[in-house]
């Protein structure tokens, strides 16, 4: 869902840009008390392995593909905030490297997979989490969940910014409707790998995952 | 599992994916791609700007061998994103020393 130069218009990505700065600069803040010297070298492998893992486009219908966006596993790997930092730099990468996403559009791309993806994922993990046993392979489903619906709402967020700044005339509407159908089959392939990355991180270092580490050291951090 | 063997690992995985798996990736353009050339609008698509860049669609400018080609970018990638993502977070991490 890397978007091309030319889909939005230049004050709508301009919009959008600044936007998404104001996101990374809360991020950068907000990740400092989840990242230390043992965490930190696992948000820069989160960061690498999606993007080795967004190179492996998968096909999902006749005459198209997705690959793994990677929100959703980022933040329950790593945190929210550290995961908006981790798709932000993969993005960013992919656009001035690969010429992969519009440099013009960095902002738009940025905003819907970095910002909306991982919030909105890390809001339905939490959910799903509070109502399943308090088991490991809770963990997992409830990320395989996330994952799904993550990867419809980047979708939703670029038919907002298609519905507000875009150069071309077709309905909002049927760009909605294909967008969205075509993205829920996409989210079956990111919920499958998001269920195995974290499920293996799990069974390796289950320490290491933020999203289950966060329920068994509550009371460590209330003592500092 | 010790802290480094978990993180060479992932690394050492995230390498093979990018550098042998993706070869056999679908090249079928991907939703967003899919959806606005069935709508229309992928014509107001522009080029990127580094579209003539040596690792533009993620192969490697002058290397004929497809499987070749693409291995490399992608190896390079894992590299360059392992690199400056790791020194990013290192940098911005919390301070044990408490100083600012």
């Amino acid at each position: 869902m890397h978007i091309p130069d030319g889909f939005i218009d230049l004050p709508t990505s301009a919009a959008f840009a600044a936007i998404a700065a104001a996101g990374v600069a809360v991020s950068i803040r907000g990740s400092k008390s989840a990242l230390d010297e043992k965490t930190a070298p696992l948000a820069g492998l989160t960061a690498t392995f999606i993007f080795a893992v967004q190179m492996l486009n998968f096909p999902v219908a006749a005459g198209t593909s997705g690959h793994l966006l990677g929100a959703a596993l980022a933040a329950v790997l790593i945190g929210p905030f550290a995961a908006t930092l981790a798709i932000t730099i993969v993005l960013i990468l992919q656009a001035l490297l690969f010429a992969d996403g519009g440099l013009s559009a960095l902002g738009l791309s940025i905003f819907n997979m970095s910002l909306l993806a991982v919030w909105f994922g890390y809001g339905v993990f939490l959910l799903v989490k509070k109502i399943m046993p308090k088991k490991k392979i809770s963990i997992s489903i409830a990320a395989a969940i996330a994952a799904l619906l993550s990867v419809p709402a980047a979708a939703a967020g670029f038919v907002v910014q298609y519905a507000i700044g875009a150069n071309a005339t077709f309905s909002v509407s049927a760009v909605l409707t294909a967008m969205i159908g075509t993205h829920l089959l996409i989210g079956i392939g990111e919920a499958l790998i998001t269920f195995f990355a974290v499920g293996a991180v799990l069974a390796s270092r289950s320490d290491l995952v933020y999203g289950y580490k966060n329920e068994t050291s509550k009371l460590e951090i209330r003592s500092n | 599992m010790k802290q480094k063997t978990f993180l060479i690992s992932g690394f050492i995985a995230s390498l093979f994916l990018a550098g042998v798996v993706s070869f056999y990736a679908s090249s079928s353009p991907d939703g967003l791609e899919k959806v606005a050339g069935d709508i229309g609008f992928i014509e107001t698509a522009k080029e990127n700007i580094n579209s003539k860049g040596i690792l533009a669609d993620y192969g490697v400018k002058g290397v004929d061998n497809s499987r070749l080609s693409t291995g490399a970018a992608g190896v390079i990638g894992v590299i360059a994103t392992g690199a400056i993502s790791t020194g990013f977070f290192l940098l911005i991490r919390r301070k044990s020393g408490g100083k600012k």
